[in-house]
């Protein structure tokens, strides 16, 4: 016990509509670590994001932050330790980049949100940290994808977080801009706060994250380290494809390698 | 000071606040010497401060002008102020007071009111075409509140499809009752349907107060919030924004400035457009400035196209609404062909 952060302890939910269900997941997320949910299409890591983010309340079971559970939070005092990403927000009107970073200054102001000598500070240091700073009078929307990532990372940094739960931050990334959004998560992890992303790229979640949680139909198919969880026979079972796993002959993590039917490789 | 940048800090906003506050009177003032009859501003600055002046000026000022002025001012602002809200509620820019068939309700109530003939005893503070005209709307605002009322926040596509929707049968409503109204009457409801300022005394902006100050309150209090909803609903959330409670908060504060602009003044198009939308362009989307500048600035555009309409076909007064769709059309596509340009 190194100080959990952030606990799901046996949490089951299911939507009012639909068969979909989470059972009774169980998981721990440690300040400075990355932690990747990872598994198929509908196997449930949005919904479990979502409750550990609080959005959602558990039917059974208790998401907990350092000790207190999330229900007993008031939403402002939530959003000072918990900063939730969805994925693809939507950007209306030309918003300045720095006064995107400053909306996440949210929960600390008054209602009418002026900024304190403190909050400007914050807002610069979180700016400078994700090197959005260059851009910070450009307006929002005009920025590429990556640009895009990177300042919004910074606004939900300035609610100084005690944890990051991020909807697969890197969908709609190319390669390099993939592994820059990925690397600066990995450096802010080091400062204490605990990352958690949702994604689909299990090569990236293996290079990248401290410890994996698969999903599948709703429960825990596995947890632990990338080596651990990237089992080729649990992979081809909980995402019914015949996957392979290979070193990297780079980073040396292990590599998920789809083949499709036979025959229908090229080589 | 123009385009976006930096942060908001105390100092511009109450620079910019009583910068545009200042341009609200002087555009007031200014309004009240134009017209038929052109008054020399000195003389008219006399008789509101209670000075000497003719009592021909007098009359015209403080009888005719005045209150319709002051009605201008305060329906201009109204209807820009809804329309930026409304423009955030549903992130579109294209939004108006009218978009969410609230003013549709208040036509359709002052159509029955006219076409019927019903008149209330003359000592009642509302006007009986008022009266129905916030009814009217009042009936729209709750069905749409019931329709999209959910556990947790809105969804403005849902929103947007309940108010259009019954801005549309409240439209096919006043067809009807145009259909089988008699023709001395219709020309009196068409009158009305044009939105226009001739009116009244000071009962009309008397009436409007009540409603419109508690709701613009409200509304600025929301407009810190209103900046998290533009990056979504759910980005909200996690700010600790109650996404909830702005979005009802905004849509009754909303309505209510529409309700009571319109039951005066009827449904005067594309103030709650143009406005909003070139303060945003001048000074960046922060709605605790865009609210502020956009009471000030709609307030006095109106006063001013009101003027323009009344003294640009002397002898005769064109209805303010005729002007403003005349040139918010033209501005409306212009808008539109930018944005598809951007896009």
């Amino acid at each position: 016990m190194t100080g959990e952060l952030l606990s799901v302890l046996d949490c089951s939910f299911r939507y009012r509509e639909g068969d979909f269900r989470l059972c009774k997941v169980r998981l721990d997320v440690r300040p400075g670590e990355v932690l990747g949910i990872i598994g198929p299409n509908g196997s449930g890591k949005s919904t479990l994001l979502r409750l550990m983010s609080g959005f959602l309340e558990p039917h059974e079971g208790e998401v907990v932050l350092a000790g207190r559970p999330l229900r007993s939070l008031s939403r402002r005092m939530l959003a000072r330790e918990i900063a939730f990403l969805p994925q693809e927000p939507e950007t209306a009107f030309g918003f300045s980049v720095r006064e995107v970073v400053a909306m996440g200054r949210y929960p600390y102001l008054a209602a009418f949100g002026f900024l304190r000598e403190h909050d400007v500070e914050v807002i610069e240091r979180s700016m400078h940290e994700t090197e959005t700073d260059r851009f910070g009078a450009r307006a929002f929307p005009t920025l590429s994808g990556g640009e895009k990532q990177r300042v919004l990372i910074a606004s939900i940094l300035a609610q100084e977080p005690s944890a990051m739960l991020l909807d697969e931050p890197t969908a709609a990334l190319d390669i390099h801009h993939r592994s820059e959004v990925l690397g600066l998560l990995r450096a802010l992890a080091g400062k204490e706060i605990a990352v958690v992303i949702v994604t689909h790229d299990l090569n990236a979640a293996s290079q990248f994250c401290d410890r994996l949680i698969l999903l599948s139909e709703g429960g825990v198919a596995r947890a632990g380290g990338p080596a651990e969880v990237m089992d080729p026979e649990l992979l081809s079972q909980v995402y019914g494809a015949h996957v392979r796993v290979v070193q990297n002959p780079v980073t040396g993590a292990p590599m998920a390698v789809v083949l499709g039917k036979e025959g229908h490789d090229r080589a | 000071m123009i385009g976006p940048s930096g942060y908001l800090t105390t100092r511009r906003f109450w620079t910019l606040t009583a910068l545009a506050c200042a341009l609200w009177l002087v555009v007031g003032a200014l309004c009240l010497s134009w017209g038929q009859v052109r008054l020399p501003t000195r003389e008219v600055l006399a008789v509101l401060s209670g000075g000497r002046a003719s009592e021909l000026t007098a009359n015209i000022v403080l009888m005719q002008r005045l209150p319709r002025v002051l009605l201008g001012l305060l329906a201009g602002g109204g209807l820009a102020v809804a329309g930026a809200v409304f423009q955030a509620m549903l992130r579109n820019p294209l939004a108006t007071p009218h978009t969410l068939g609230v003013s549709a309700g208040g036509s359709l109530g002052a159509v029955l009111a006219i076409s019927l003939g019903w008149s209330a005893p003359g000592h009642w503070p509302v006007g009986t075409v008022q009266l129905f005209a916030l009814g009217g709307a009042l009936v729209n605002i709750s069905i749409i509140y019931l329709l999209a009322r959910r556990k947790d926040m809105l969804s403005p596509l849902k929103l947007l499809l309940a108010g259009v929707t019954l801005g549309l049968i409240s439209s096919a409503m006043i067809m009807f009752v145009r259909f089988i109204s008699d023709p001395q009457k219709l020309v009196m409801v068409d009158r009305w349907l044009m939105g226009g300022l001739e009116v009244q005394g000071y009962r009309s902006v008397a009436s409007v107060l009540p409603l419109l100050v508690p709701a613009l309150a409200l509304l600025v209090m929301q407009a810190n919030a209103m900046n998290q909803l533009s990056l979504g609903e759910e980005m909200a959330v996690g700010r600790g924004v109650n996404v909830r409670a702005v979005q009802m908060e905004s849509f009754l504060g909303g309505s209510i400035l529409t309700a009571a602009v319109v039951s005066v003044a009827g449904p005067i198009g594309f103030v709650g457009l143009i406005v909003p939308h070139v303060l945003r362009t001048l000074f960046g989307p922060d709605h605790r400035v865009l609210l502020v500048l956009s009471f000030f600035g709609g307030g006095a555009f109106l006063a001013a196209a009101d003027t323009v309409a009344r003294s640009a076909f002397a002898p005769s007064e064109l209805p303010v609404g005729v002007l403003t769709a005349m040139m918010g059309g033209p501005f409306f596509l212009l808008l539109l062909v930018t944005q598809m340009r951007r896009q």
